[in-house]
């Protein structure tokens, strides 16, 4: 197990560098940082000055090499827009993304694979025709639509919940309502199809015949297996709760990591932009492998590949 | 993302059919008043930002040696009680005794000596060095008078000082540098910061012992200040009454806002000036047909500025017809004009040898509906337009390269109230110069180095009379802003951009 596990993170690792390395060539290519740097009221010789000084005269590799030696370091250098060091920005911004993100995957679980269950146990029943409106209607809705709904109807109309804001624990509902409603309708479809499947199957067949209870067979045997293809998604989707809840930061003015990456790239802030995208790769990395040995824990066969 | 013109009225639709009823206002109660930005603030340090924001934080933190009255342009002392001349390149201030920085240090000449050279001094990366490049350095003479030594003979020097120049705390700013000063920022200001998260958050108190100044004495208690970047959003937080004053809302939001009956919306022009730049150095190319006077006469009368004015910019917007706005000092108005005359432009393009139009590339960097609409008038006399929509540091690469043979742009003079800032920024065979006229570089020199202000009005009315004859630009129109506030705040804004929380009282 343990040289499965390294061989593991030190693929994560060349993985992280491919994509550090490929964004960095990307943004190199995509404009003047210097002009962007310079803002709209600067001359031509600010901007050249700026090009000095930040040293984007000089060729791709070497300014790369020089940011993957600090970022070594854990130094990820100054944001060009802020002033401030990257890392510390970034972990003050990551704050608002990990909690909007674990609420958003938990309330899209807490909801997703219960509703899927039922619409498993009682196909083309009236729950699951619900439960099949509302994964179509979240599929269909977009963020900031849904968002502003909401923001309408409980802020403005029954001046329920803050309109936004990240200043106490109710500014935090309807994001993750929205955010954990995107997800959710994947999860829930994969949960009910899972189970479905696996009702059909044999094996569940032979343990409602030795005579155990439906709740048994249900969690204990069909649940169970349904989950894993769950658990693999759910992962992927945390990781994109955590670097793709732009929109909804946005719209509820939650200055998270998603937002200062959007704002960042538009900037031109180049540090900021390398460190967030390593860590946004990260998390789809971590999340992937966690997914891996939880499956592996469900099920057993898993463990011995 | 942030502009959903259909969203917004859907919003205000929600809200006005539902009737739903205002909450009551705590905050003119808890004496603070609930601002909203839409752009993250990058440094609270006024030299080391270039936005909009950053302007409202200076004036409201700091003060400079002079200020300019916004309603009638006129230079008071500040900071300073008077100032002359000694003689072309020295300025000689006497400052204001008794004046304390927020956190307690005295105000003296020291403290201007440790700021002009810190700012002059370019190594230190002040963000815009055109505010401050023109300063040598600075000298005391004694604990209250001090000399600034300009590097050359400007005479907008007495603008920049009331603009975008202010005083700062010289032990403070040497121990702490910009991003202390970001963080904590201290000022002699009507305001001082208690609070700051980078981008996010600002709050801003009241400064009691505010010194006798021209801006007057603050009376709002607090200004709080929340970074949202959806236009929706700050909208929502109006009606729910968690913000009291929101500003640049777009013309179509704000009719319906002002509409609705419980909001006051005041629109006032700004510096802004939108103009079409065209390529006739012929850097993009030697065949290029803007190379050719008649075809950008063509253009010019192509327009129909009044109508985009009336249906697209609306309230305080007006037609512009120079490359510099009105307000400005030097800014004459007696120059070749072009009204909208289609037919005209159509034959100007036959006499130019194109009788069936051309096809161009069109650029913009912002705005995309004004910049859609022009190109349909000119698409209108057969210029075929390949539009193409840039991000604003993409576009001015490419500027600077010289590839761009038509682009829709703006300037806003950095609310600058001097030509210079704006026909000296383009006409002056700099890299984003399009035109290349020497006799209008000879001119400009001449202008922006007079300090005889006759000489350069007679100057800058050349330069301006060749600029406007040759058709080199298309000048379009001023913007506008509008500001929108609960029943609960008195302001009256000014036509420079610029929120004075300062001048703002409860109702």
């Amino acid at each position: 197990m343990l040289p499965f596990i390294l061989k593991r993170l030190g693929l994560a690792l060349l993985v992280a560098l491919t994509v550090s390395f490929i964004s960095f060539s990307l943004l190199f290519l995509s404009g003047d940082p210097a002009a962007a740097l310079a803002g709209e009221t600067a001359s031509g010789e600010d901007v050249e000055a700026l090009r000095r000084l930040y040293g984007f005269d000089r060729p791709m590799l070497v300014q790369y090499g020089e940011w993957l030696f600090s970022a070594l370091r854990g130094d990820f250098g100054e944001s060009y827009y802020f002033k401030l060091p990257v890392a510390g920005l970034i972990a003050e911004r990551l704050q608002v993304t990990m909690i909007l993100g674990v609420c958003g995957i938990l309330f899209a679980l807490l909801t997703a694979v219960p509703l899927g269950v039922v619409a498993a146990i009682r196909p083309n029943s009236l729950i699951d025709r619900v439960a099949l409106f509302l994964s179509v209607a979240g599929q269909a809705m977009p963020s900031f639509w849904f968002g502003l709904i909401l923001i309408v109807v409980f802020a403005i109309q029954l001046g329920w919940l803050p309109p936004s804001g990240a200043a106490t624990w109710r500014h935090f509902i309807m994001p993750t309502i929205v955010l954990g409603y995107y997800a959710m309708p994947a999860i829930m479809r994969l949960t009910r199809a899972g189970m479905l499947d696996v009702l059909n199957s044999d094996f569940i067949r032979t343990a409602r015949a030795k005579g155990a209870g439906e709740g048994r067979v249900l969690f204990k045997h069909a649940l169970r297996n349904a989950i894993i293809p769950v658990v693999s998604l759910a992962a992927v989707q945390m990781g994109f709760m955590l670097g793709g809840s732009i929109v909804v930061e946005s719209v509820f003015a939650l200055h998270g990591a998603g937002f200062l990456a959007w704002e960042s790239i538009a900037r031109n802030d180049l540090p900021t932009v390398q460190a967030l995208i390593l860590v946004f790769s990260m998390f789809y990395i971590v999340f992937t492998f966690l997914a891996d040995v939880l499956n592996a824990w469900l099920d057993p066969r898993m463990r011995s590949s | 993302m942030t502009e959903h013109a259909f969203t917004r009225s859907l919003l205000v639709a929600a809200v006005l059919t539902s009737g739903a009823a205002m909450p009551a206002l705590a905050d003119k109660a808890s004496d603070t008043l609930n601002v909203a930005f839409t752009k993250e603030l990058e440094n609270v340090d006024s030299y080391f930002n270039s936005s909009r924001e950053g302007v409202v934080m200076q004036r409201a933190v700091w003060d400079g040696l002079i200020y300019r009255d916004p309603e009638t342009n006129e230079y008071i002392g500040n900071l300073a009680t008077s100032w002359e001349w000694i003689d072309d390149t020295t300025l000689e201030f006497k400052l204001r005794e008794g004046v304390t920085f927020h956190n307690g240090e005295p105000f003296n000449a020291d403290d201007v000596v440790f700021t002009v050279n810190y700012v002059a001094n370019e190594e230190n990366g002040v963000k815009t060095q055109r505010n401050v490049n023109w300063m040598k350095s600075a000298e005391k003479i004694d604990d209250y008078t001090v000399r600034i030594l300009l590097k050359d003979k400007f005479p907008a020097a007495i603008e920049f000082l009331s603009g975008p120049v202010s005083m700062y705390p010289n032990e403070y700013y040497a121990e702490v540098g910009p991003s202390g000063m970001g963080l904590k920022p201290v000022g002699t200001g009507p305001y001082k910061v208690t609070e700051v998260v980078p981008g996010q958050h600002f709050v801003l108190e009241k400064n009691e012992n505010y010194y006798d100044s021209p801006k007057g004495q603050p009376t709002v208690g607090k200004i709080d200040i929340r970074t949202i970047p959806d236009v929706n959003t700050q909208m929502a937080e109006l009606f729910s009454g968690s913000l009291d004053l929101i500003w640049q809302v777009p013309a179509d939001q704000a009719e319906k806002l002002g509409q609705m009956g419980q909001f006051t919306v005041a629109n006032e022009s700004t510096m802004r000036v939108g103009y079409l730049q065209m390529d006739a150095a012929g850097r993009s190319g030697a065949d290029n047909p803007f190379t050719n006077a008649k075809v950008r006469e063509a253009v010019n009368y192509a327009i129909n500025r009044e109508e985009l004015v009336q249906a697209l910019l609306k309230g305080s917007s007006q037609v512009i017809n120079t490359p510099c706005f009105p307000s400005q000092f030097g800014c004459a108005q007696d120059v070749t004009t072009y009204d909208y005359n289609p037919e005209k432009a159509k034959e100007l393009l036959a006499e130019a040898g194109y009788p069936d139009g051309f096809s161009t590339e069109f650029y913009a960097y912002r705005d995309r509906q004004y910049a859609e609409a022009i190109a349909s008038y000119l698409n209108a006399i057969g210029i075929e337009t390949d539009f193409k929509m840039l991000q604003y540091s993409a576009l001015r690469e490419l500027n600077m390269k010289g590839e761009v043979p038509l682009s829709f742009q703006t300037w806003g003079s950095y609310s600058i109230n001097d030509a210079s800032a704006m026909v000296s920024q383009f006409f002056k065979h700099g890299s984003l110069d399009s035109t290349r006229d020497d006799e209008v570089l000879d001119w400009l020199n001449v202008a922006d180095s007079s300090t005889n202000p006759d000489e350069r009005i007679e100057y800058y009315t050349k330069a301006l009379k060749k600029i406007t004859g040759e058709a080199y630009w298309a000048p379009m129109f001023s913007y506008n802003t509008n500001y929108v506030f609960t029943g609960d705040v008195n302001y009256t804004p000014t036509a420079d951009e610029v929120l004075r929380f300062v001048d703002m009282s409860w109702n």
